[in-house]
């Protein structure tokens, strides 16, 4: 139906989708694999990094891409300071309430209400959206035409996940985190202060949608519901990549990107939503641990 | 933010200074016993939610209505009563909507002004029908809001049946004043009520006027990535690219078409999100150039209409049709109130319904209602010209010349 | 134990009350969305508070329920009340697929949650592109005021209607808390392999488990349809619905039968006095909202009516 000059560039443009999705993704994974929280709050937090990238551009003409340096910290301590002072706060009645999970993620649920709210507050509900002098910027491989900002943003998406990799693998931090997330329990034990890496993940995957935030303003806007564009489909890239795994997040955005992109293009953008869910259902039903899941 | 707040206790304080006011001279008139009570008026919009920025919008603009009836001296005909707005949020849902409505008619309110989209349009005229309670919907476009015989239900805005009739006209003769360049048009549009049911008018009606429909290609709200749809209309190669959409994506598309350089004679959209949008033309003006709307708009001729232009911008805010259509539902209802001389529900309903209101600044025909509908109201044809919105028809609401096909950019 | 039952029917005759008791359009209303939202937690509840399974996909069965009830009375001509049975029926057929491709495959936890969301999410995207939903832009039921139409003339009318629709749910509660296949069905949320072991056929269970909860959810949608007369795919299907059917439940208690009717009301009461409290700045209510729903989590982990039962019991082993 379609033949290789329309097919090539879909494809394309499906990863570089699908990374955009994997940059969402990959705090989601992280903080989904040590705290085991469903953390609706993720699209909210999302939105708050957007418009820090927005704000540092317009008032004070920093380039989007130059923010990172301030938006990974800015985003971090944010992260921390809602799973030490909020989210926390429901967590440490674990040992109480069997209804556990229902209420960390209701709590996560009222944040994000309130962080939308007061952004549509504060900052209105107007569409923003930035100009840079690269926004319509194109790189014309002869196969297809792709926009500057979405390739920058790909392999923003890799490095990003090549450092969490590291991070975890690696660093003392990494360990202690892969302590807590297996036996929270013995972690004590060894003497982890386990409320502590709890924040730290947070705080970690928070930081990535800083850099998320500085990745994506080029080629998308922000207004105070612009969070909801990406939550389904985070939730399903996690859960499609393993829920926890780092690799599993890129893999799966990738994957859930031209999914997208080859069911649009043959089934329409309406219908074609449809293929994501269809192939996120088959793979819960044949591999429910994910692709890079372990064994739950 | 509490800019809004210290404003609205400004204009309490005002209402109260002036309700005053007429009280002192009450004593040098005697035949008018007490001051006049104001008129309650429900002024009801999604201001948060999924469509805040719209309902931010259309309660600027019946503020700024409310504010200029009472600066005029109120309803003369009840003694020069002031029109006190009773704000409400449908927070982007059909049943908060209509318990709003339920806390308007409790409150005693004697009309609603409002609604902006189309499903919340639904719910909240059928809650106010249960109280016979006057209703004027601002915006909501569909058709089905004005069908079902609700008598409490009045729109003095076009619905999208006759905003299409318009599109398909002003294409008709823009085309043909072209010589006939155009014949075949790709449809772009969002998946919901309003952009489905646009699209399925649109193409069944666009073969009339000698254009072909190569693809009608539809989208949710919201879609981040537009680059396959920018493909399939490259493919297509049509003559014109019609979007039905929201602003978002409107731009979003803009800017996709523009990266994947794909060119056509023309983009004409039919209520479109961002063609007709000041916004739009400020921030990109590039991908905004020439670009063809068949929309609401203002009567560009008339001084009243640009005046109020003046006073939006000088609140920081787009003078977006959200605030014109809300600012004359709010006269078209002053208007009734004036003539009813009273806030009887049923005798401002039988004034609303007998409203032939000239005194507006909007490009349409003689008001007349038919059921509920202005018969006189219309979409006009407009188009971004030297980095501004011009209307190109009807000719004698016209302060442009149409450009088609558009130049090429460059 | 009668107590409990006749706790129940307390609250039953209470209900029966607003009916006849407030004449204010505005309070009825209240009354009625404090129903409706009693009655999809109560589903929610069923399968999340009794059978341990969360669903994110509520708004699957819900949104079954509501076009079953347009489209049999608008496109097949059946009788409204008919439809009414039917969308229950229709819905629980909608649960009774998701329920057995879910758990045959044995999903659990976040995974069932997301598969349920994902199955939603399905369903939203094919109402809009098939015709007979009436495709993006949704169904409208024509007025035709009466009880005939099951669309009545007066609030109390739809009051009753719900009300009987929360009866049922509420009787459902309370045979989960007195039969045996509730003591299954706890069995099986508290340890599924343990309840193997003694004979109960979990995957079974747990699907009667998801019929019911998605017939009561078919009934809501139904609800929504006869009262707004309006439904699109988002208003079906959206995660909206999804998430207003676990909040009700959480506040009040999960897997109490009264939970549910408890969180709805103060859910209600909350968002109408954030209301007062906010005044008209856009946004404000929402946040007041949230805020109250993350201090209620954090100071009540076991919902409001699940705290109060363990403070009750407390009181009265002190005293004995």
């Amino acid at each position: 139906m379609f033949d290789l000059t329309i097919l090539a560039p879909a494809v394309l443009n499906g990863l570089m989708v699908g990374a955009v999705y994997a940059l969402v993704a990959l705090g989601l994974t992280l903080i989904y694999g040590v705290l085991h929280i469903i953390n609706f709050a993720h699209g909210a937090l999302l939105m708050v990094a957007l418009y820090g990238v927005y704000f540092l551009y317009s008032l004070g003409g920093v380039d989007p891409y130059l923010a990172l340096p301030v938006m990974v910290p800015v985003m971090f301590a944010i992260g921390y300071g809602l799973q030490r002072g909020v989210i926390g706060r429901s967590l440490s009645n674990k040992k109480k309430s069997r209804n556990n999970d229902a209420n960390v993620m209701l709590v996560t649920l009222g944040l994000s209400i309130v962080i939308e709210n007061l952004a549509l507050y504060f900052w209105h509900a107007d569409t923003r959206t930035i100009d840079t002098p690269y926004a319509l910027a194109v790189v014309d491989i002869g196969i297809a035409i792709l926009p500057v900002p979405k390739l920058i943003a790909f392999a923003g998406a890799v490095v990003v996940a090549a450092i969490l990799w590291l991070l975890m693998a690696r660093t003392d931090l990494g360990r202690a985190i892969r302590a807590v997330s297996k036996e929270s329990r013995g972690a004590q034990l060894m003497g982890i202060d386990v409320e502590h890496i709890y924040a730290m993940s947070f705080g970690v995957g928070t930081a990535c949608l800083g850099a998320a935030g500085c990745l994506l303003l080029p080629s998308i806007y922000v207004e105070p519901g612009v969070g909801h564009i990406f939550v389904l489909v985070a939730f399903t890239v996690v859960v499609l990549g393993g829920m926890g795994s780092i690799v599993g997040a890129l893999v799966g955005g990738l994957i859930i990107g031209v999914t997208e992109s080859l069911c649009g293009l043959y089934l329409g953008e309406s219908l074609g939503q449809i293929g994501i869910f269809i192939i996120f259902i088959a793979a819960l039903m044949f591999k429910p641990t994910g692709i890079f899941g372990q064994r739950a | 933010m509490t800019h809004k707040i210290s404003q609205s206790r400004r204009r309490f304080l005002a209402t109260t200074a002036a309700t005053g006011a007429v009280a002192a001279s009450g004593f040098g008139f005697p035949h008018i016993a007490k001051a006049a009570a104001p008129v309650k008026i429900g002024v009801l919009h999604p201001v948060t939610g999924a469509v805040s920025y719209s309902g931010t919008q259309s309660r600027a603009g019946a503020l700024m209505a409310i504010d200029d009836i009472n600066a005029a001296g109120g309803i003369k005909s009840l003694g020069g009563a002031k029109i006190e707005a009773s704000l409400a949020d449908a927070q982007s849902k059909a049943d908060v909507g209509s318990a709003e409505v339920e806390k308007l008619n409790e409150a005693g309110v004697t009309a609603i002004v409002g609604g902006y989209a189309s499903f919340i349009c639904l719910a909240t005229t059928q809650a106010a029908a249960k109280h016979d309670l006057p209703y004027i919907v601002d915006v909501g476009v569909a058709d089905q809001i004005m069908e079902r015989g609700l008598t409490n239900t009045f729109r003095f805005s076009p619905g999208f049946g006759a905003c299409v009739q318009q599109a398909i006209t002003g294409l008709g003769a823009i085309n043909q004043g072209s010589g006939q360049i155009a014949k075949t048009a790709v449809i772009v549009h969002e998946d919901s009520l309003f952009g489905t049911g646009t699209a399925n008018l649109l193409s069944k009606a666009l073969p009339n006027i000698g254009i072909t429909v190569l693809e009608v290609m539809k989208h949710p709200t919201p879609t981040l990535d537009f680059n396959n749809i920018a493909l399939r209309i490259k493919q297509h190669n049509p003559d014109l690219i019609i979007p039905a959409n929201y602003y978002n994506e409107y731009v979003l598309l803009a800017r996709t078409l523009q990266q994947q350089k794909v060119s056509s004679k023309g983009i004409y959209s039919v209520l479109g999100g961002a063609a007709s949008q000041y916004k739009f033309v400020k921030e990109f003006p590039e991908a905004a150039a020439y670009v063809m709307d068949c929309n609401h708009w203002f009567d560009p001729k008339n001084q009243a209409a640009l005046d109020l232009k003046k006073k939006i911008e000088a609140k920081g805010l787009f003078y977006t049709y959200e605030v014109w259509l809300n600012y004359e539902a709010i006269m078209y209802l002053a208007d009734a109130l004036e003539r009813a001389a009273s806030v009887d529900r049923a005798k401002v309903t039988e004034a609303l319904a007998s409203s032939t209101w000239s005194h507006h600044f909007m490009p349409y025909g003689p008001t007349k209602f038919v059921k509920g509908q202005n018969q006189g109201a219309q979409a006009v044809n407009l188009q971004v010209q030297d980095n501004d919105i011009k209307v190109i028809l009807p000719s004698q609401f016209a302060n442009a010349k149409p450009v088609f096909p558009m130049p090429a950019r460059g | 134990m009668n107590l409990k039952a006749l706790a129940i029917l307390g609250v039953l005759a209470v209900l029966a009350l607003p009916g006849w008791l407030i004449q204010s359009d505005y309070w009825m209303n209240f009354a009625i969305m404090v129903l409706y939202a009693a009655l999809l937690g109560q589903a929610w509840n069923i399968l999340a508070g009794y059978g341990g399974q969360f669903s994110f996909g509520h708004a699957a069965f819900f949104g079954t329920g509501a076009y079953a009830q347009a489209i049999l009375q608008m496109s097949v001509g059946l009788d409204p009340w008919l439809c009414f049975l039917l969308s229950g029926l229709l819905g629980g057929i909608a649960g009774a697929v998701v329920g057995v491709l879910s758990f045959r495959y044995n999903l659990r936890g976040s995974y069932f949650a997301l598969v349920t969301l994902a199955f939603a999410e399905v369903f939203r995207i094919v109402a809009k592109s098939v015709d007979f939903t009436g495709g993006g832009s949704g169904l409208l039921v024509p007025l035709h005021k009466g009880a005939a139409s099951a669309q009545f003339a007066t609030k109390a009318g739809f009051y009753y209607l719900i009300f009987a629709l929360t009866a049922l749910g509420l009787a459902i509660g309370w045979w989960l808390d007195h039969g045996r296949f509730g003591a299954r069905l706890i069995a099986v949320r508290e340890n599924e392999e343990a309840a193997r072991a003694l004979g109960i056929n979990a995957f079974t269970t747990k699907v009667i488990a998801i019929t019911l909860s998605a017939i009561l959810a078919g009934f809501a949608g139904a609800f929504y349809v006869q009262y707004f007369l309006y439904i699109d795919p988002n208003l079906a299907y959206g995660p909206d619905i999804s998430v207003a059917a676990l909040l009700a439940p959480i506040i009040g208690g999960l897997g109490t039968s009264l939970g549910p009717l408890v969180g709805a009301l103060v859910l209600q009461l909350v968002s109408r006095v954030a209301q007062m409290v906010a005044g008209d700045a856009p946004g404000i209510t929402l946040v007041i909202f949230g805020v109250i729903l993350v201090i209620m989590v954090v100071a009540l982990p076991e919902g409001i009516f699940g705290q109060a039962r363990i403070s009750a019991r407390r009181l009265i082993s002190r005293r004995t």
